[in-house]
């Protein structure tokens, strides 16, 4: 992430680059990364997706348990994210808990999921005010090569919409899907040397002051935003990236989400 | 979901504001001594204290940058802020405001006149009432002035908010609780967004119009924030007599 070390000469590199309107990568400045999600891949989750944004690799495992609601929702269903930036994944990563990194992307992640309501948390209660279902969102970062919060956001969504509640297992009657009804789609853009690249890999990622992630629904409309890193970008920009999201999130969205 | 009361009468809120003002906003400077500069500020219900110490040598040292100083920022909730009593302690939530509002305010400090040194930053909110995150970075913005750390400029921040599909300025708890949406912004006086955040649902058209409402907000706290260090510093006759403590 941004504590990635990179030579001044890298980065001159990437800004030379810029100003011939070119990536190191060859993609044009609003072209994502390949992509390909693969779901079901992990038989003891009970649902799950690896995500691969170019190089980076992500796998997001969904287990869905009985447990008790919060006291202030007592009769709807619980959403728990968390993230493990694991130490395989990238030699910035360290073992141990969350730094602000880990949490911010699993919150961001969460924004999404949450906001767009995509998950019918009413469907999940089992027993008014003492049991429900509490869904936990894992994320694991397999391989950072640049914005892992894209490749996260997806694996989540994809991994919820195959999504399988266990209530046999519990004995509370026959498995069923979790419904799902929006797919919330998070996409980032950074502004370098005055431009605005989509889908940073870890060298733009590292060379840009400021990143925006934006998430959209289905309908078009904004359910999340937020601004990274240590920079500040002008409201012209926003606007421009808000646009730029929208479409490219639907474009995800109908390729590699369309149930 | 289903919203049977309405968050307006007669086009007016239920705290009796317009959908484009802000909650009442006072700020004072230079409220600790221990402090190398501090500032308190009340936005609505919201009762913020933020001190700077610095720049000074960064502990642990390994954390240090050779080409700059670093800042770090401590946004804490005390337990009895809130409703319910909050665990004492950060939490994940409190990480996540502390990195963004450090990320607020880190492209108007001029960290590379310290090399090897930190800015701590640290904001304690006392009561909480929607907006604390924008409120702690008001109050930040002047303790770091008020504790003459070079900047480019102070940093203003507000939120704006959707209400019964309607976009609304600095949303208060209910209006932020069973509202459609939660937009943190912050600003520099020249335009410059160090702040955003959003959750909840806005059209492409309503997220334009939600910070061209932050903006507005933040531009008239800018003014309020200038005012705070203004009286501080008007006030100090003899800077002789200030320090001597007898």
């Amino acid at each position: 992430m941004s504590n990635n070390v990179m030579s001044e000469i890298r980065k001159d590199y990437l800004y030379h680059l810029v100003m011939n309107d070119e990536r190191a990568d060859g993609r044009s400045f609003d072209q994502h990364r390949e992509i390909s999600v693969e779901t079901g891949v992990i038989d003891k989750a009970d649902g799950s997706a690896r995500v691969r944004l170019g190089k980076t690799q992500v796998l997001v495992g969904v287990k869905i348990q009985p447990g008790e609601p919060y006291s202030d929702s007592p009769d709807r269903g619980v959403i728990i994210t968390n993230a493990e930036l694991v130490p395989l994944a990238s030699p910035n990563f360290e073992p141990g808990p969350p730094n602000e990194h880990g949490i911010e992307l699993a919150r961001v992640v969460d924004r999404g999921v949450r906001e767009s309501r995509s998950i019918d948390l009413d469907a999940l209660c089992i027993t008014p005010g003492k049991k429900v279902w509490i869904v936990f969102i894992d994320i694991h970062i397999l391989d950072d090569c640049g914005n892992i919060m894209d490749a996260s956001s997806l694996g989540a969504i994809a991994a919820l919409m195959t999504a399988k509640v266990p209530a046999e297992q519990y004995g509370l009657g026959e498995d069923w899907f979790l419904p799902v009804r929006d797919v919330p789609v998070a996409t980032t853009v950074v502004e370098f040397g005055g431009v605005l690249m989509s889908d940073p890999d870890t060298d733009e990622e590292t060379a840009a002051d400021t990143k925006l992630t934006v998430i959209t629904t289905a309908d078009g409309s904004v359910c999340g935003m937020q601004k990274r890193g240590p920079g500040s970008l002008s409201m012209d920009h926003i606007y421009r990236i808000v646009d730029i999201s929208c479409e490219m999130a639907k474009e995800i969205r109908d390729k590699f989400l369309d149930v | 979901m289903d919203e049977k009361l309405s968050f307006f009468k007669d086009g007016i809120r239920l705290d009796g504001r317009r959908p484009g003002e802000l909650r009442p906003v006072t700020i004072e400077a230079g409220v600790l001594e221990r402090a190398d500069g501090s500032c308190y500020i009340e936005m609505g219900g919201n009762k913020v204290i933020a001190a700077v110490y610095g720049p000074r040598e960064v502990h642990p040292r390994h954390l240090q940058k050779v080409t700059r100083a670093i800042v770090r920022y401590r946004y804490n909730m005390a337990s009895f802020s809130v409703e319910e009593r909050k665990r004492p302690g950060p939490d994940r939530r409190s990480h996540e405001v502390s990195k963004v509002s450090r990320e607020a305010l880190e492209p108007v400090i001029l960290t590379h006149y310290f090399p090897r040194s930190v800015i701590d930053v640290f904001v304690e909110v006392l009561q909480a009432d929607a907006g604390t995150r924008t409120a702690g970075i008001n109050a930040a913005s002047v303790a770091l002035a008020d504790a003459g750390v070079p900047m480019k400029c102070l940093v203003s921040s507000c939120a704006a908010g959707k209400v019964d599909g309607q976009v609304i300025l600095d949303p208060m708890k209910d209006e932020d609780n069973f509202g459609e949406g939660d937009m943190p912004l912050a600003v520099t006086p020249y335009g410059e967004v160090t702040l955003l955040q959003a959750d909840g649902g806005f059209t492409v058209e309503e997220t334009r119009e939600a910070m061209e409402i932050a903006r507005k907000g933040c531009e008239q706290i800018y003014e309020i924030q200038k005012k705070a260090l203004i009286d501080r510093y008007s006030q100090l006759e003899d800077p002789e007599e200030r320090g001597s403590g007898v």
